[in-house]
């Protein structure tokens, strides 16, 4: 059984576990699954600075904080002890497109050329690890939703707004995939 | 106290989030180069069992287990969700992770991913600073 769980899971696994979480939430206490609300929270109960977004009382929203607490401790138990013992595997077509733009590393969940601290200062780590952290953080708040909120969430719940939102997520990685990360890789 | 089933939840979920491989840079890539069908796979059966679920939940007029009545509010349209979700998918693409694979990409050990998620939260923190002057 451990065997069993420690390959990687198929995506029919795992997509059942992440659409159950949709009623858990709901039946467990009428919560919303959306996991970027949880960034405004941190930004409402460290840095307020008076700017009226941030002036809500985000400890009525900490279960969220709970949520995302819990995400982090799962992965390292599953890294930890559920670790599958062979490298991942990448698809064949995905890796030659990846080397031919300067991408050397294959063998973890992530490029570790890239992301490591070491390239923290370089303009390419600049872009990867910061410039993206915050287009992540700016743009999900701007669309009201990441992922989960909206695509999991709000498609669940045959909300047209999240349709929306999310074929513009899609646009936009499609266009940094095939436009400007062979250009960004290469800083 | 009553935090802590979140927190139980949030735990299968990250385990879910590292065993399938969703937390992975390349799993991305694969997905925004139409090159595996995986992330199309889970976030669709995702989708088909939230449908279902929440059609159930409201036959069924189910209430949730501290007995309060489960309210879904709409979503409004605003441009919002065209240029921020624009940005985001950028921003998807290039660190390979959402808000929640940032968390889980940290749990599993990559420690610089904290930075990103520094960033996510200023990113998020400058939103609210020019929100009045954004279109919307």
């Amino acid at each position: 059984m451990l065997e069993l769980i420690k390959q990687p899971w198929p995506w029919y696994v795992a997509g059942i576990i992440v659409g159950l979480t949709v009623p858990a939430l709901l039946l467990l206490g009428n919560k919303k699954f959306g996991i970027s609300s949880t960034l405004r929270h941190m930004c409402a109960a460290c840095i307020p600075a008076k700017i009226p977004f941030f002036q809500y009382d985000w400890k009525k929203e900490s279960w969220n904080l709970f949520f995302v607490f819990g995400i982090t401790i799962g992965a390292f138990i599953g890294h930890t002890f559920l670790s599958n013992p062979e490298t991942i595997v990448i698809k064949p077509d995905t890796i030659e497109d990846l080397k031919a733009i300067g991408v050397t590393q294959f063998n973890d969940l992530m490029p570790k050329d890239i992301f490591n601290w070491s390239n923290l200062l370089s303009l390419q780590g600049f872009v990867f690890i910061i410039l993206g952290g915050f287009l992540v953080g700016f743009g999900t708040r701007y669309a009201g939703g990441c992922t989960s909120g909206h695509a999991i969430m709000g498609l669940s719940s045959l909300q047209w707004p999240s349709l929306v939102a999310t074929i513009s997520f899609m646009v936009g990685g499609l266009i940094m995939t095939h436009i400007l990360l062979p250009l960004l890789i290469n800083l | 106290m009553r935090n802590i089933k979140y927190l139980l939840v949030g735990i299968i979920f990250g385990i879910t989030f590292l065993k399938a491989e969703i937390i992975s840079w390349f799993r991305i890539q694969e997905m925004f180069r139409f090159q595996s069908f995986h992330m199309y796979g889970v976030i669709g059966t995702a989708v088909i069992v939230g449908i279902i679920s929440i059609q159930l939940i409201k036959r069924f007029k189910l209430k949730s287990i501290e007995g309060e009545a489960i309210v879904i509010p709409d979503k409004k349209f605003h441009k919002g969700q065209i240029i921020g979700g624009l940005l985001f998918g950028l921003g998807w693409a290039v660190t390979g992770a959402c808000p929640g694979p940032l968390f889980a990409q940290i749990g599993a050990g990559f420690s610089v991913v904290l930075i990103t998620l520094l960033s996510a939260i200023f990113g998020t923190w400058v939103y609210g600073l020019i929100r009045e002057k954004l279109p919307h």
